[in-house]
Order: structure tokens, then sequence, then C-alpha cells
């Protein structure tokens, strides 16, 4: 068995009580044996099938999660090969972040059912089930072609072509160039090369970027309500419930998740939590909590920093201003119906976007929605465009952007163009992938990404 | 007409050029008996179009040849002029040496190794008819238009140009074959009869001038090599370059006078229905399709040492004989060209090679194998390398031996034998580096060792140069060794090398190979401070130097290297009907039952078979091998 050893999320994402990482192929365990720490300290290379170990999930030293690792030996597992299955404790967050670990350390994302085809391929299905996924997969390419023809894909294949056909005209020319050296072809110059690279590079860029603001609309935004005691967190609370109260909905939460409540502010799902305050203490139980806020600003993908207009700066207001240098983050300054004493300056020295409110007069609430719109990318996201769907083409695009940021360090630091044009061919495979044109080996496994069958 | 019966060989090869001569050599020399057939004994060996072999990526083919076993390489070193090696600045994956040779002496060695080669006989005679007997052991019989009838176990079909051709020069055309010989004319018919789907190509080649018409002194000169390279792996020494080429420019009279009389094109004028190569066009297509290029290139080179005929690359034609005249001459140092034969159009009848298997033998008539032209590739070294793996196979398959099957991920040649038989070609198929997806592993440095083990397994490669070969590799591998291993003090001697080559100094100890890592450092440039450097052979230190300095982007491609190769071990047995494989769509079905491909890897490249097609297959492989155990 030679083939890419696999990982992903096999429980249904979201709130589960524990999530579940699937790691399946020749070197799961030599993978699982990299991220995961046993609490006895033993390796799972050493443990038998059917075994479990108990410990930690770590990334540069510090534990994401813990969680236990159950071992399956080949061929006596779901796949038939190695497997191992790490169980968190649920939260798409940490979940998420198990997977992204495993994935780094050699693993490649497995395609949605490629856990199944791999059972299929090692016999670990019988021949009607087999003929049940023959049916599936041929329903399946003509509903394809039917998909490929709806105007999202269409828009989608316009702009990834847009991005591949440069990238195919600059090979195209680097081969010419190359395969008739004396029919006077016009020299491919290093700038030329680099403007078209930089130009592919920025458009996939914009197409991550959209499908993780893409991911953002529809899963909501991790969002942060910082600010010290009694500046008015609650009342800001309220008031962003107000906005549509039939939708808040209450979370089950896990003791991790620290997730209170979802509300809808225009167009954007913001999933909210409140937070201690940070300040230096000596109490051990307030110390926990201040650490906690401390990783949640970190890791959130937007802050809202509630200021008390009526007051001058503390030291705490200043430490979180600091802390919020590069998260995405709009400065509120509540209160506004009081008497101003706050200097707003040191705050827009630091954050770019201040908002007025006065929760007790409801000021300030179309400021605060536009706001946040633009911050978290959502202003100017058009649906309708052309993003990336899924997983699967994210990785693709990802995979075409390394293959083009490589061929730009092949061209600066030197080497001659067969090397870049290697590089090329690669992105350009990628986007093919991408579009499910290329019948290439690597989207043999491609195809089973849309069934799931005999689990 | 009466008929005799002139005897029984294992092996018949119809047609002595470039293919052919491959084909017979490699039979002969496996011990089959061998007879080749040509329709004029002066004619064996010729080179009809450019005298030079080799150039970007056919120089890859050459070497290919010449790792297995073949002999293009070889004669081409004997009879060389100038080599060069192009693409020198553009990186090692498309580095391809192209040697101009001398034609007639190219031709005459051929043919001389022909006649002195064991267990065959070179015939002069024209094969006017195919025919299938009722003898099991010899089931094909050819016979000759003097009435000489042959039976043969294999039959290697090589006509080139010949079969079928028809010269085209303005509004004249004739039935002819290159260089003013006889067409084939009655043997396509016999093919045709026989069943084969025959199809018409076209080609063409430019004029020759008389030396001593030319005025050289104000064109550009394009020297060979120093020292020069051979092509083949064998040859010590080449000696010195003995001639020099010439370039010059066509302009804007030259184009005005083509357009003037694009009208008496044949191709334009619609007399010529054979379908041209893209990559080698005249230069009236150039004109039409590229209308705002002012003006094009034109290298001037010479045919031989005993001849003053210069051919004039670049400038293929079938515009009638008296335009030619006219816009040759307005071009500089052609202002009084002498010409001694005219550019023409050649059309040809040739096969879909998609009827062909990767051994080169037709899927629907055993024991019938096909190479070059006739196969729909251009290109003497694409013939070469075809001729082959043609002749190979048909003597492996006599002696009932395992096929020599080449892969694509393995060689330029199964490149070219993947591309045919499962692309097919719509136009005579042109061999290129950006046709490769595996170029910075299948470079023509390296072509021995991917390709004289296999070489050695079939029978080709006798014991001295087999242990050449291990000795160069082990050479290799201690040197590889080496220079990842030694280290060199960061010395003021290093850093003023490294200043000099415009990278950064040291301030520790570094290995010889972290040096050559960087694009600006080449291993003569280390030279001063690599005290120990074993005496090898430059070869050696060339292979070196490329696997230390492009490790990352070989690695990347061995990697996909072995993704194509776990593909290729699930073999589709040649036997399957797709037509029974619920859940293959009707395209895909038809264009598998066609091609019939080897394994899952030559699936997924036939156009018309989609990816979800491939998982069926995939699926319907498994499902078969459980059901039957070592079916399938």
């Amino acid at each position: 068995m030679s083939e890419k050893t696999i990982a992903a999320i096999s429980t249904a994402q979201g709130q589960g009580g524990i999530g579940i990482i699937r790691i399946s192929g020749e070197k799961a365990i030599e993978i699982a044996d990299k991220v995961f720490v046993a609490a006895s300290g033993k390796r799972l290379e050493a443990l038998e099938g059917y075994r479990a170990s108990y410990g930690k999930v770590m990334e540069n030293n510090e534990m994401l999660d813990e969680v236990v690792a159950i071992v399956y030996r080949a061929p006596k597992s779901f796949t038939g090969e190695d497997v191992v299955e790490l169980c968190c404790h649920g939260g798409l967050y940490v979940t998420r972040s198990v997977l992204r670990v495993v994935l780094e350390n050699g693993a490649v994302l497995a395609e949605p059912g490629e856990f199944t085809k791999r059972a299929f391929l090692n016999g670990k299905m019988d021949l009607s089930e087999a003929q049940a996924v023959m049916d599936i997969i041929s329903a399946q390419s003509r509903q394809a072609v039917r998909c490929a023809v709806s105007t999202r894909t269409g828009a989608l294949k316009k702009r990834i072509d847009d991005i591949k056909n440069d990238l195919v005209s600059l090979a195209g020319h680097l081969c010419a160039w190359a395969d008739f050296p004396e029919e006077d072809i016009p020299e491919v110059t290093e700038d030329a090369i680099t403007e078209i690279l930089e130009t592919a590079k920025e458009k996939i860029t914009k197409l991550l970027s959209e499908y993780e603001t893409g991911q953002a609309v529809i899963h909501g935004i991790d969002t942060v309500i910082a600010g010290r005691p009694n500046v008015g967190k609650s009342t800001l609370m309220n008031l962003l419930s107000g906005f549509d109260k039939s939708i808040v909905t209450e979370i089950a939460g896990t003791t991790r998740d620290v997730v209170e409540e979802t509300v809808i502010v225009g167009d954007v799902t913001l999933r909210l939590c409140d937070t201690a305050g940070i300040r230096d203490t000596d109490n051990p139980v307030e110390k926990i909590g201040v650490d906690r806020t401390k990783e949640r600003l970190s890791t959130c993908s937007l802050v809202l920093a509630v200021f008390d207009s009526s007051q001058e700066l503390t030291d705490e207001d200043i430490k979180l201003i600091e802390s919020l240098e590069d998260v995405p983050s709009i400065a509120i300054i509540n209160k506004t119906d009081l008497e101003r004493k706050l200097d707003i300056n040191t705050i827009s020295k630091k954050i770019k976007h201040i908002v007025y409110i006065s929760a007790i007069n409801g000021d300030g609430k179309q400021e605060l929605t536009d706001a946040i719109a633009e911050v978290s990318g959502t202003k100017n996201f058009d649906p309708c465009a052309g993003i990336l769907s899924g997983e699967r083409q994210r990785a693709a695009a990802q995979k075409a952007q390394n293959s083009v940021i490589e061929a730009h360090n092949t061209l600066s630091s030197g080497y001659s163009f067969d090397a870049v044009t290697v590089c090329v061919e690669d992105a350009i495979d990628a986007l093919l992938e991408l579009t499910g044109e290329n019948v290439s080996d690597a989207v043999v496994d491609d195809v089973f990404h849309s069934f799931c069958v005999g689990k | 007409m009466q008929t005799y019966h002139a005897g029984k060989y294992d092996i018949a090869v119809i047609g002595a050029g470039h293919a052919g001569i491959e084909a017979a050599l490699a039979s002969a020399r496996l011990g089959c008996k061998t007879a080749i057939f040509t329709i004029n004994m002066d004619a064996v060996g010729n080179c009809p179009c450019n005298p030079s072999i080799g150039g970007t990526a056919k120089g890859h083919l050459v070497r290919e040849i010449d790792a297995l076993g073949g002999e293009m390489g070889k004669t081409a070193d004997e009879a060389f002029l100038q080599m060069r090696m192009l693409n020198r600045g553009k990186g090692p994956a498309v580095h391809s040496l192209r040697g101009q040779i001398d034609r007639l002496k190219y031709a005459a060695i051929m043919k001389h190794k022909l006649e002195l080669q064991q267990n065959l006989e070179l015939r002069q005679a024209e094969i006017t008819d195919i025919r299938r007997t009722d003898d099991s052991d010899y089931p094909w019989e050819l016979t000759t238009q003097m009435g000489a009838v042959f039976t043969f176990k294999k039959v290697i079909i090589a006509t080139g140009t010949y079969l079928g051709g028809r010269i085209f020069v303005g509004e004249v055309s004739y039935e002819g074959g290159p260089d003013g010989t006889f067409a084939a004319t009655r043997f396509g018919k016999s093919l045709r009869d026989l069943g084969l789907s025959i199809r018409r190509f076209k080609t063409g080649t430019p004029a020759r001038v008389l030396r001593s018409s030319i005025d050289f002194s104000e064109l550009d000169v394009q020297c060979g090599d120093e020292p020069p390279e051979p092509f083949s792996f064998e040859t010590e020494n080449l000696g010195e370059n003995k001639v020099v080429c010439h370039i010059s420019w066509t302009n804007e009279k030259t184009k005005k006078i083509i357009l003037d009389n694009i009208h008496r094109s044949p191709l334009y004028g619609g007399m010529i229905e054979g379908i041209g190569p893209r990559y080698c066009p005249s230069l009236e297509d150039k004109i039409m399709r590229f209308a705002d290029k002012e003006r094009h290139q034109l290298f001037i080179e010479p045919c031989g040492e005993n001849t003053e005929e210069m051919y004039l690359q670049g400038m293929s034609s079938s515009l009638p004989e008296e335009v030619q005249l006219q816009f040759y001459h307005t071009i500089k140092g052609l202002e009084n060209a002498v010409v001694m034969r005219p550019a023409y159009a050649i059309e040809y009848d040739c096969v879909d090679p998609l009827s062909l298997d990767a051994t080169l033998q037709f899927k629907d008539f055993a024991g019938l194998y096909g190479a070059g032209q006739f196969n729909g590739s251009s290109g003497y070294e694409e013939a070469a390398a075809q001729g082959l793996v043609a002749g190979v196979n048909a003597a492996l398959s006599v002696k009932g031996q395992e096929p020599m099957i080449l892969e694509r991920s393995g060689s330029y040649i199964g490149t070219l034998i993947d591309d045919l038989i499962t692309k097919g070609a719509n136009e005579p198929y042109r061999m290129m580096t950006s046709r490769s997806e595996y170029r910075l592993v299948l470079r023509q440095d390296n072509a021995d060792k991917r390709l004289t083990p296999t070489g050695r397994r079939i029978g080709l490669v006798d014991d001295i140069r087999w242990n050449n070969f291990l000795r160069k590799q082990e050479e290799i591998e201690n040197e590889l060794y080496r220079v990842q291993h030694t280290t060199l003090s960061p010395t003021d001697e290093l850093n003023d090398i490294l200043v000099s080559r415009e990278t950064s100094k040291v301030s520790t100890g570094v290995t010889i190979a972290d040096l050559l890592r960087r694009p600006q450092i080449s291993y003569k440039d280390l030279s001063p401070v690599d005290k120990n450097r074993p005496d090898l052979h430059r070869s050696v230190f060339e292979q070196v130097e490329i696997e230390v300095k492009y490790a990352g982007y070989i690695k990347k491609q061995l990697d996909r290297v072995e993704q194509m190769e776990r593909m290729q071990e699930k073999d589709l047995p040649s036997d399957i009907d797709y037509k029974e494989i619920t859940g293959l769509r009707l395209e895909a079905q038809e264009k598998l039952n066609l091609i019939k491909p080897r394994n899952i890897a030559q699936a997924s490249r036939i156009s018309g078979v989609s990816p979800a097609d491939i998982s069926v297959l995939i699926i319907w492989l498994t499902r078969n091998q459980k059901k039957g155990g070592a079916q399938g």
C-alpha cells in the first residue's frame, strides 16, 4: 500500500459531544505520534490494534486538546489500512485545529467518501455494495454535468479559467521558447514572468479570502466582546440581540466553547462571546479568566472592544487596545449620551474602526452594522460571484497558490526557467483539478468526492 | 504475373529509412532471421530533409535509442559535422543535442552496417502485396513487384513518405517518393484491402542551393560547441567541429512575393488534402498565420563535406519553382542563389496510430507492426525510436518472450508511443520537451541510467558496454556521496569565489552539495577549493551537479512518476468489452473499446474518458479481481 495517508473530521461538524479525527493509511500511526503525547508516555506505534490511549494533542509545545487516541491495525479497521482516531472534546474550533495539525504533519485531507472508497478497494465491502457504488457514480456524473452549467459554478469556473489561462499561456510561452530555440520566439523576461505570477497569486488570494468570508457568512463569525467591567458590554449584547430577537438562540456550549449567543447583524451572523476584562491580578480564579480572554482575543475573527465615553482611559483599557493590534476589531464608544471624557486619539491610533453608540436611546445601530460588514469582508461580498465551495476546492486553490509562490521563489533565487515551468505546471494542474477538468492521476482519487455509501 | 517462392524469414521490415534500419538491426541482433526491403538501394538511411540529427526533444530520443542499443546516435557521431547543445541557459530539462551531419556519409555508414549485420538481408524491391497465409508459423506473405513471394512470422511496415507518395511544386504534381525516388504505388491498396484505415498526411522540405552562389559575407555565423559532445554514450571523442552554419532573414519583399502568389500554393489552392504539421510549417504557412511578423529566420546548413549543396532550414515551400526563385533572391546572401533542388511538399499514406498497441503491433492484426511516419509521426528521430521498439518487440514475440513496453514516465520514447496510441495524431507528430510532464527526470544526460538496464535485459547491450555503464553509475553514486559529505572551510579563497559569482559568503564550514545547490555556483567554480576532487568524466560531474542542484524539483517529479506508476499497476485486460460495464458513459465505452488501454493510467489519458468513468473502471477491476482471483 503506497497510497497517501488521509485524515478528516469524521463526525458531523458542529456542537457534538465529541469530535473524531480519523487518520487512515500507511503513515497513520507515525503521523498521530507526531501530534499526540500520551499521558503514559507510550508511543502509539507501540500499541496493538483496538487499543486506546489517553493524552494531549500538541502544537508547538502548546496543548490544543485532551484526547483519546484509538489505534486500529491493518487490515482490521474500517478502511482496511492502519487507522488512528483522535477523539476530541468537540467544538468546531478545537476539532478543526487538531485536524490542521494532523495535516501539517504529513496527512492529506480526505475527500468526502474517500474512507469509503478505500474500504471498498481494500475489500471491506461486499459485491452488492460495489454495484451500488457504480450506480451512484454514473448517476452522479450526469448530475455533475448539470451542475457545471449552473450560474454559480459557471461564475467560479470563469474566475478560475481567468487565472489558469494566464498561467497556461505563460507555460506555453516558456515551452515554445525552449522547444523552438531557433524559431525567433520572443524571449520570456524575468519581469514578465514575475508579473504573471503576481497577478495569479493575487487572484488566488482573493478566491481564498472570499472563501473564508463565505464560510463566515454561512457559519458565523467568532466574535468576542471585550472591555473592562461596567463599560456596557451587556448593554451592547442586548443592543445586538435587539437587531432580531427571534434569531437569538442559545448554543449548547461545552466547557471550552464560550459562544453564548448567535445574532444576525445586517447580513452577518456573529457568534458572540463575552469575556472577563484584562488586568493584572493575583486572584488565581480571576487569572484563569484573564488568560482565557487573551487566548480568545488571539483566536477569534472579530473583536468588539467596548469603551466608556464618560470616563478616561484606564490601564486596563490601554492593555486591551494594545492587544488588538493585529486583530480585526471595532472600537465601540458607549454612553455617548453622557459627557465625553475619553481620549479617542489613543484608541484611533491602534483601531481603525470606531463606532459611537448609545445603548439607551439606540443611537449608532446602523453605523455598527456597517462597520461589522466592512471589517468582516462581507460588505462587498457577492455570493453569486463564484466562490469556492467546500474544503476540497479550497485545498486545490491553496495548492495552486503554493505552486505559484514556489514558482516565484524559484525564479527569484536564480534557478533556470525549466524549474520555474515545473512549478507553473503544478499550479495549472491544481486549478484543473479544481474545475474537474483534469483527467490526470490525482483526479482519479478525486472522483469519489461526492458520494458516501456503505457506512 | 509469374511469381516464385523466395524464402521464409522470421521478420520482414518494409522500408530502410530511419525506422526500418533500427527495426531491422534490432531484430537481427536479437537473433531473428530478418529481411529489409528498400525501393531504392541508394536511398537507405537517406535524410531527405534537414542535414542534421537531434534538436530539442529529438536529441533526447537519440540518446534514448543509443541507451537501449540502437544505432542512430553512433552513426550520427561518425558522420558529424558540427555539434551544438541547444538551450544551455534554459535548464537541464531542456538541454538538447543537435548535430549537423554529412547526410551522404550517414546514409553510406548505415547501409554498410545493414550489409555487415548477421541474420540480416538487405534487398532492393518494391513490396506490392501483403496477404495473410494459412500457415500459423509464417502467417504473413509479401510479394515484390518482380514476383518474389516471401513468408514471415512478423512484418514491420516502415514506409515513410514513399507509400502513395505524391510530390507538389506549385501546379506541378506527380507520383513520387522523396529526393526523386519512385513512390510505392500499389502497396497502399493492398493494406486498405487488408482492412487498415489509411489516411493522408503531408510534409515538405526546403530547397538546396549551391554554396558558391551564396554571399556569406554579411550573414551571421553559427558555430558548434567546443568541445563537441557526442550523441552516443559509447563515443569517446568526436574531434573538432568541421563546419559552420549561417543565419539570414526574410523581409517585406519576400513576404509580398509569397502573398502575391499564395493562390498558386497547392495547400492554399486546395490541391493537397493531407494534413501538415503545425510544428514544421512551410514559409507560406508562417506568413499566412503570423501576418504581422515582419521577418522570419532561416539557417543555411551544409549537406556534407563532399557536396556543395546547402540546405535552407526554415524555408520549406510548395510554391511553383519560379516563385521560389523570386523570393529566395530577395533574401540577404541569396540574391544570386542557384537552386540545385527546389523545395517541394509531399503527401503520403499513413495509419491512424490508435489502431496500434504499446509494442506498435496492430491490435487487430497479430504479427503486423508499424513504425515511423507510417504511424503518423514526423522526423528522423521519432521514426528511429519507433523502429527500435517495433523491431525489438517483433523479435521478442518471435522468441516467445515478454514484450518491451516503455512507459511515458520513464522515457521520451515511451511518451511518444503513448501519445500516438492513446491520443492519436491529427497532424504529423513531432516530439517536444513540453510533451513530457516528467522532463526534469527524463533528461538527455541520464538516458543511459534510465534505459540501458532495459537494453541489457532484452539483449542489445553487450558485456563491455554494460560494465562501462555500471562503472559510471557507481562513480556517480560515489561522487554524490562525496559532495554531500565533504565540508569546505570558510576560507577567503572560497568566499572570493562566492562573491565573484554574486552569492553570499559563508562563515562556517559548508558541504560541496550545499554550495552546488546555489543556482549561481557550478562545479567548475569550486574546483580551486575542492582539492580532493577525483578525476572523473565530465558526464559524471554533470549528472551529480544536476541531481544536487535540482534535487527539490526532481523530487516533485519523482512523486508524480510514483503516482503514475501506481495507476500503471492497475492492468486492464485486452479482452474487456467495455459496452458491458454498466456505469460507463457511451462515449467512454466507445473510446475504450477502440483504444483498449493497457491500464488505468493510459485509460485516464484518453480524451472523452472522464474521471467518473475511471472510477467505474477501478471499481469494476477490483470487483473482477475479487470474483475471478487471478483473472485480470
